[in-house]
């Protein structure tokens, strides 16, 4: 579709991506491109490629790039390591949070946020003046600070899950955030929160992607773009209606699209 | 899935305490017999019941066989190549450090442990054991001053021959075991401490062992005596310079805890462990053995073992005063091809006994690692409770990791706990924790700190850094 001019250049630009595993084709020729300030919903039957792609933009070690580029902030990041694409700004939200008994999710959440600052050259902060950061950013996810002093994610339930994620992000910065299927497992009231949050955390100058199955999540954040993924491309992009119509007609309708290139 | 090179790159991560000091050594020939073991008695100048304690430990050993039964394969042990006394030669007698050559001292300062009165640490007495003697002991007029006693043992063979006829070979007698008899017959040198009655020692007592010769074994033998409602926690830690031959370290440890008296054990191994071939490293063969003999009486071990080709040893308590306690934590890391069969044995002989053991093994590269551990309540333990947590951490798929609990009640009216537990990283925690920008080689280490939470929360503070520390260089590399 025609896009309008832009003033500043792309965040991410993903060109004609192409994906495999175990030598199973997964994506084949994905392009998306992002600009500061923009919102784009992916959505899509499960195992068409989305959580793959999002994985593949933060660095999954399972997944092998046949073809194509992922561009960040200009950079070709294909061969770059995870921790070093966090550090960069780029920040995936879990489908589903991994679980690490042991370690402190006061520690955890530190140790990351520090690796951001140093690649920012921001001070690193001790663990008093991270404790007053960490303070201000549990408030834009209602989270209560006995969370810290748990083992990361262990024994969270599906929503604080989903929370901690959200905290992780407002702690970051990220320049883009990736968020696969956040919405998913949340009731009505956490679904506001999470939704809330994103939106205080994000501005003009950041990008994000929602992986997403519902409508209700896009209610809360409105995005300028819609794309539909199906066998591992993009095979439709429009605005927001796009989401509502797809809702509408279910995926089935998405069936006899042919490619748009 | 992992970088090959980085994996490569980081094995190959020297062993920081690898050196050796050229230094002026007293070593007696290889081999053992009755003449061997009278001339190690007679440079120590020990009195006559100790040549005799050796003697009849040395006759009980000839007649008994080498163990097989440890989850452990590794080449039949020469018992005449080894030198069975080795001493760096210094002064007859050393009245002040300035005496000692300074060599040793530096030996000492390269492995973070300074001995000399500026630099000495501060809160940590420590007695220096170098090959088969002992170098020196720090704050020991401190420490005179409330009554402690922490020399080496065979100081305490001359100044308090008294205690020491008392209460060697009480708690791990002669003939034992095959390699806890060698030790009574060879030994040469190690600590010995004593708190006098209702004596909190107000600080922690240290031993540092150094392996230096490569072909001399070595037998240390400690004692702690803690009377009653005294209180006392000692520190043990252990280094060996690299050799591509097999150094046997045989040591044994006795605790002795009268009514309300307590005695807190930690040790760090960190032994040579052999190269990624398995060549070389430390048969680490050790008898540990703690006796709750008064009332209310407690003896707690804790262990960080990550060094040695092969590591087999089981701190133990017998507790035998009504409701003594005994602890058991323990977190043994083996990497390559090493080997450890490690755990402990709590035996309940009095009433209302309790023991907590909490064992967390760690293994990686090619290595084995074993829990073998036994709980044992007897007749008259009424109403005693033991709890034990064992977990196996595996790293890679080349590791194994076996748990062989013996459990043995006579006793109905007592209460016995076991859990078990394997677990592996994951491919998806570290992706997890990558993704959120820490280091793979930080993110493992912070994996496996978490899983050994509960026993380093149990170790003196200096200590649990530096283990810390130490299993996060042991493991670089290791996930792959």
């Amino acid at each position: 579709m025609q896009r309008k001019m832009k003033e500043s250049d792309p965040i991410l630009e993903v060109e004609n991506l192409a994906a495999s595993t175990d030598n199973l084709p997964i994506l084949k020729g994905v392009s998306l491109t992002v600009y500061p300030g923009e919102i784009h919903a992916i959505m899509g039957r499960n195992g068409c490629g989305k959580s793959t792609l999002s994985k593949i933009i933060a660095g999954h070690p399972s997944y092998n790039i046949t073809n194509g580029d992922i561009k960040f902030l200009g950079e070709n990041i294909n061969s770059l390591e995870p921790e070093e694409r966090s550090q960069s700004g780029i920040f995936l939200g879990f489908q589903y949070p991994i679980e690490i008994p042991g370690v402190s999710n006061l520690e955890f959440l530190r140790v990351s946020t520090n690796a951001r600052r140093k690649f920012l050259n921001k001070e690193e902060l001790d663990t008093f003046d991270f404790e007053e950061l960490v303070k201000e950013k549990l408030e834009i996810v209602q989270m209560d600070h006995a969370f810290l002093s748990r083992s990361v994610n262990q024994g969270f339930s599906g929503g604080e899950k989903k929370r901690n994620e959200i905290l992780q992000m407002a702690l970051l910065e990220p320049k883009i955030a990736i968020l696969d299927e956040t919405d998913s497992g949340l009731d009505i009231d956490a679904l506001r929160i999470v939704a809330s949050g994103i939106k205080k955390i994000s501005n003009a100058q950041t990008g994000i992607i929602l992986i997403t199955h519902y409508q209700r999540l896009l209610d809360e954040i409105k995005p300028n773009y819609v794309h539909v993924m199906s066998d591992g491309q993009i095979i439709k992009t429009g605005e927001s209606d796009l989401a509502l119509e797809l809702e509408e007609k279910g995926y089935e309708w998405t069936d006899n699209f042919i490619k748009e290139t | 899935m992992v970088n090959e090179n980085l994996v490569k790159d980081v094995v190959k991560e020297p062993y920081k305490y690898g050196f050796v000091t050229d230094i002026d050594t007293d070593k007696i020939e290889k081999g053992l017999n009755e003449d061997v073991i009278k001339l190690i008695s007679q440079k120590k100048e020990e009195p006559k019941f100790l040549l005799d304690f050796r003697l009849k430990a040395f006759k009980k050993w000839q007649k008994m066989k080498e163990p097989d039964w440890a989850a452990l394969g590794y080449k039949k042990i020469d018992y005449q190549d080894i030198i069975y006394y080795s001493a760096p030669k210094q002064k007859e007698k050393i009245s002040s450090l300035d005496e000692v050559d300074p060599k040793l001292l530096e030996t000492f300062d390269k492995l973070g442990i300074p001995l000399t009165e500026q630099k000495k640490l501060t809160n940590v007495a420590v007695d220096a054991v170098f090959d088969s003697v002992s170098i020196a002991t720090t704050f020991r007029e401190e420490l005179s001053k409330h009554g402690v006693i922490f020399c080496s043992i065979s100081e305490a063979v001359k100044n308090h021959a008294d205690l020491i006829e008392k209460y060697l070979g009480t708690v791990v007698p002669d003939s034992d075991n095959y390699f806890a008899a060698l030790n009574s017959a060879v030994f040469s040198d190690g600590s010995f401490v004593y708190i006098p009655k209702g004596v909190t020692c107000p600080m922690d007592l240290s031993s540092y062992f150094r392996i230096n010769s490569g072909d001399s074994g070595q037998f240390e033998r400690t004692l702690i005596i803690a009377e009653e409602s005294s209180s006392v926690s000692y520190l043990e830690g252990c280094t060996a310079p690299m050799f591509d031959t097999n150094t046997l370290h045989a040591a044994v440890v006795e605790l002795i805890a009268l009514d309300d008296a307590s005695i807190k054990y930690s040790t760090v191994q960190n032994w040579y462990a052999g190269d990624e071939e398995g060549i070389g490293g430390i048969f680490n063969f050790v008898t540990k053995r703690g006796k709750c003999l008064g009332k209310r009486s407690k003896i707690s071990w804790s262990q960080v073992e990550t060094g040695s080709a092969i590591t087999w040893k089981y701190p133990s308590c017998l507790l035998l005063g009504e409701e003594s306690v005994g602890e058991f934590y323990s977190v043994a890391l083996t990497n390559n091809l090493q080997q450890a069969d490690t755990g402990t044995k709590m035996i309940h002989i009095g009433p209302k006994t309790k023991s907590t053991i909490v064992s967390k093994g760690i293994s990686a590269g090619k290595s084995k690692n074993s829990y073998r551990g036994l709980v044992k309540m007897g007749t008259k333990a009424t109403g005693s409770r033991n709890y034990s947590q064992c977990d196996s951490m595996l790293i890679g798929d080349q590791a194994s990791a076996n748990t062989f609990p013996y459990i043995k009640s006579q006793q109905p009216n007592s209460e016995i706990e076991h859990e078990a537990s394997t677990c592996r990283i994951s491919e998806d925690q570290l992706f997890y924790l990558q993704s959120r920008g820490i280091e793979f080689e930080e993110a493992v280490s912070m994996m496996v700190s978490g899983f050994c939470r509960d026993v380093f929360n149990q170790l003196p503070m200096e200590f649990a850094a530096e283990a810390d520390k130490l299993l996060a260089l042991k493991l670089e590399g290791s996930v792959g």
